[in-house]
């Protein structure tokens, strides 16, 4: 596991609760539904305002800043939101993984060649979707640029093994059959594994099953070498770019 | 033993066919699955499998319950398909299930705005399914795809401004390759209407009005510019004839609720049944069950669909009981009102000119000292799924018996976003439940009647103590399963509405029961309070 990730994947501590990386991804989740049209992807488009740096004008505290969200700022353009302690808290941790996170990407890349590579070249959609095209095997990328940032995104393609997500890790069952399967863990409890393969979610009893664990390396090739220091730059603009759906 | 493991096997496998239109017309054919709200385009609300009977029900034994995340009421009826269970955690999150287990795949979590404001709780009633995708209305009016494999959205259309008291409730009906939905709202001073969209794109394909607007007919019936607030919403889920290529939905009540001196006329089509073509939207004919209604009866019910012997000719009918206290049989062909008779007390009206018009009772307005009207604001029956079993020929009605309200006139005033409806009524029965019953039978009690659709007559009720918001399943074993406020969930003998089983759940029941089976075993599944139970015989 690489040093950069440690803090994040140790969860963020606030005053109160610890948030996992997942809360955080809900977190950055909910800051880009529901805040990024104000203060923009990089939390600096209102004026004298910086959200991913880790100050606060207005607030000296996590909870302090939890309120302002939940609560507003009266008299300013900044609205109450209908947020939980808990989600207000998430999008506090997210802000503050953000602000704590170093490094860049290198150069500037073009959206419009990385969606080519994306779909040619590196063949991305033989295990990735986007808007609801390609395959189910790896994660959906669709807002993959709403919750991730660029360094990030650049490190999953060229280390995939470096750090994989709880969500993204790959199980394989054997049945007493012999049938073999593997795709990512959804849950699992005793009796029971539920997996998403290419056809989709599947549960499996656990009774049923000759062998079963974690696959240790991420089925994902690393792109090191493979792809120019262009076309990795272009890749991780396209990435970036990918915030969800939009409303129709 | 070795069945058991035989069994295993199979479920090891949940393959996923695609959910053609076809398969959705031909429900009956594969009683394995659940694949639209009322299980059918027909809304009967019927499942074919047998395995449970009356004779084995008493063995239901619990096989799984999925607590959902949420404090509001479980109104969802799960869909089942091939093995996989879709179901809502309200407000908006969509969850699929393994339908055996009981296990969790995926959440799709949706934030509503906080701008939603539906008038009753913010809940939902279920999804479509069309080919690989799931289709939820959502509390602040958006209509959101989802991939029912991996659970990512693939597309938000935005229906109507939630800020405006618009909100989507009821689970969308797919027509070919349209997902049809209405507005909630009527408690707003919204202009209600139904809009199709196409499935791929989310593109909006036609809007029809439910309050027509200047030039087109029915707008005579409103006075001045009260059409534009006058409600109309729609907020359970409608039904589809495919021979005759016709859309079947009810419409809310007209706004303000209890005050109509704004809006002198019939004020179509609150109130009504509209059929409509679901290629265009284009209106083949109304039934309008309450002019000019100032009790808040939505015609919000399921329209039930069947083909039946009338009086010595086959004829396609539509069977309806109403929140007003009538049990009617229409022609949905033609629209034509065959008949109308009472499964509860009214005091409303005194029958129907020929025609099928309602003819009112004198006095029985709201006025300002009061004026006490049978069945009473929540309505003798309301959206609660009632079910149609071809078996008994008998009609199956979730029904508040002996309601009442006291209605009140008072001035009302329309401002954007905020209620308009007048005096709240006064009425014995709670309207979103209690936690301990205090009501006697002359207040108000909840009850399954069963109907003769041909005759009109009663034959048989089953009585529960507190009210019920339960909608009843049927089986092809004439075992018929309902529940009720009071938390006790009911197996009955469907021909003589005798108790077979019974399971205390302990929360309110305000969803429609289903059925579905995996590798050969017969579920049964409703929710109850905050959670979903399944049920399955011990093996
Ligand atoms: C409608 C636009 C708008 C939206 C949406 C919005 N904000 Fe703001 N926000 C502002 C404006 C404008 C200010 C600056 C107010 C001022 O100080 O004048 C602000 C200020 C803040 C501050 C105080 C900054 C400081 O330095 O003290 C925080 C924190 C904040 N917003 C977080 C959020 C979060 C998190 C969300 C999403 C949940 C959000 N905002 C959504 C407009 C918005
Ligand atoms: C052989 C299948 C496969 C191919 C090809 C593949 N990936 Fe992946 N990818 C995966 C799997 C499985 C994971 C999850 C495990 C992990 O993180 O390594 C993943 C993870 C990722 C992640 C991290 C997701 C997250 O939630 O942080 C990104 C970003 C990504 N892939 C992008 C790409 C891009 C861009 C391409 C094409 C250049 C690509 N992948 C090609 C299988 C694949």
């Amino acid at each position: 596991m690489k040093v950069w990730t440690f803090a994040l994947s140790a969860g963020v501590l606030l005053a109160q609760h610890s948030f996992t990386r997942a809360d955080i991804e809900d977190g950055s989740r909910l800051y880009s539904n529901t805040c990024a049209a104000c203060h923009g992807a990089n939390g600096d488009r209102v004026s004298g305002v910086d959200l991913m740096h880790g100050r606060f004008r207005r607030a000296a505290t996590d909870d302090g800043v939890a309120a302002i969200i939940q609560k507003g700022i009266p008299g300013t353009a900044m609205p109450p939101h209908a947020l939980t302690d808990f989600q207000a808290g998430s999008i506090v941790a997210y802000l503050r993984s953000v602000a704590a996170e170093a490094g860049s990407v290198s150069g500037t890349g073009d959206v419009a060649r990385g969606k080519a590579i994306f779909e040619g070249k590196g063949a991305c959609q033989t295990c990735h979707s986007v808007r609801n095209s390609g395959s189910l095997v790896g994660p959906d990328l669709t807002d993959i640029g709403a919750i991730r940032r660029a360094p990030q995104l650049e490190r999953s393609l060229l280390d995939p093994d470096g750090e994989i997500l709880a969500q993204n890790r790959t199980y394989r069952v054997v049945t007493r059959e012999g049938t073999v399967i593997t795709g990512r863990l959804l849950n699992h409890d005793v009796f029971t594994i539920q997996l998403m393969d290419a056809q989709g979610p599947r549960s499996f009893q656990k009774a049923n099953l000759k062998e079963s664990g974690f696959v240790e390396k991420s089925p994902m090739p690393s792109y090191q070498g493979k792809l120019s220091a262009q076309e990795l730059a272009d890749l991780v603009s396209y990435l970036v770019s990918l915030k969800g759906i939009q409303t129709q | 033993m070795i069945r058991r493991t035989l069994l295993l096997v199979l479920i090891a496998g949940s393959m996923f066919a695609q959910v053609s239109f076809e398969r959705i017309l031909n429900a009956a054919k594969e009683p394995q699955n659940w694949l639209t709200y009322s299980g059918g385009v027909q809304s009967q609300r019927h499942t074919g499998l047998t395995q449970i009977t009356p004779d084995n029900v008493k063995n239901l034994e619990q096989q799984w319950v999925f607590q959902a995340r949420s404090l509001e009421k479980f109104e969802a009826t799960p869909l089942v398909v091939d093995g996989v269970m879709y179901t809502v955690q309200a407000p908006n999150d969509i969850v699929a299930l393994d339908a055996v287990s009981g296990r969790v795949y995926w959440v799709y979590a949706y934030i509503p705005s906080p701008a939603a404001r539906p008038c009753c709780g913010m809940i939902n009633r279920g999804l479509a399914i069309l080919g690989d995708t799931l289709f939820m209305g959502t509390v602040d009016a958006h209509l959101i795809a989802v991939n029912a494999k991996s659970g990512r959205p693939i597309w938000d259309a935005k229906v109507a401004n939630a800020e405006s008291g618009y909100a989507l409730t009821h689970a969308p009906l797919v027509v070919k390759d349209k997902v049809i939905v209405g507005t909630a709202g009527g408690e707003y001073g919204i202009r209600g209407f139904i809009a199709a969209y196409d499935v791929k794109t989310g593109k909006e394909a036609w809007r029809f009005y439910t309050i027509p607007g200047p030039g087109e007919p029915g707008n005579q019936t409103w006075a001045g510019d009260s059409w534009k607030t006058g409600g109309g919403s729609v907020w359970v889920t409608g039904s589809y004839d495919p021979e005759l290529n016709l859309t079947y939905w009810g419409i809310g009540n007209p706004g303000p609720d209890w005050n109509g001196d704004s809006r002198p006329g019939d004020n179509l089509y609150s109130d009504s049944v509209v059929a409509l073509d679901p290629d265009t939207g284009k209106l083949k004919w109304y039934y309008q069950f309450s002019p000019h209604d100032e009790f808040d009866y939505d015609s919000v019910q399921v329209p039930v669909l069947a083909e039946m012997q009338w009086k010595g000719s086959q004829r396609k009918v539509m069977m309806w009981a109403n929140r007003n206290g009538m049990f009617y049989v229409i022609d949905r062909t033609s629209g034509e009102f065959l008949q109308g008779k009472p499964f509860a007390k009214v005091n409303w009206l005194t029958g129907f000119d020929e025609k099928g018009r309602p003819m009112r009772a004198p006095g029985k307005t709201p006025s300002t000292e009061g004026t006490l009207i049978y069945p009473g604001n929540q309505g003798a029956t309301n959206w609660y799924s009632p079910s149609y079993s071809p078996r008994t020929g008998l009609f199956y009605i979730p029904t508040w018996e002996n309601t009442s309200s006291i209605y009140f006139k008072s001035p009302v005033e329309y401002v954007e976003g905020r209620q308009y409806t007048g005096t709240f009524p006064r009425m014995t029965v709670s309207f979103r439940g209690n936690i301990q019953n205090q009501i006697t039978e002359d207040e108000g009690y909840g009850a399954v009647h069963a109907m003769d659709p041909k005759t009109g007559e009663r034959k048989w009720e089953f009585k529960m103590a507190d009210v019920t918001e339960s909608g009843i399943l049927t089986t092809a074993t004439d075992v018929l399963f309902v529940g009720g406020r009071e938390g006790n969930f009911f197996a009955l003998n469907a021909r003589n509405g005798s108790m077979l089983w019974k399971a205390a759940l302990g929360g309110i029941i305000a969803n429609g029961t289903i059925s579905y089976s995996v590798n050969g075993r017969q579920y049964i599944a409703v929710a109850a309070g905050n959670s979903l139970f399944t049920f399955a015989l011990r093996q």
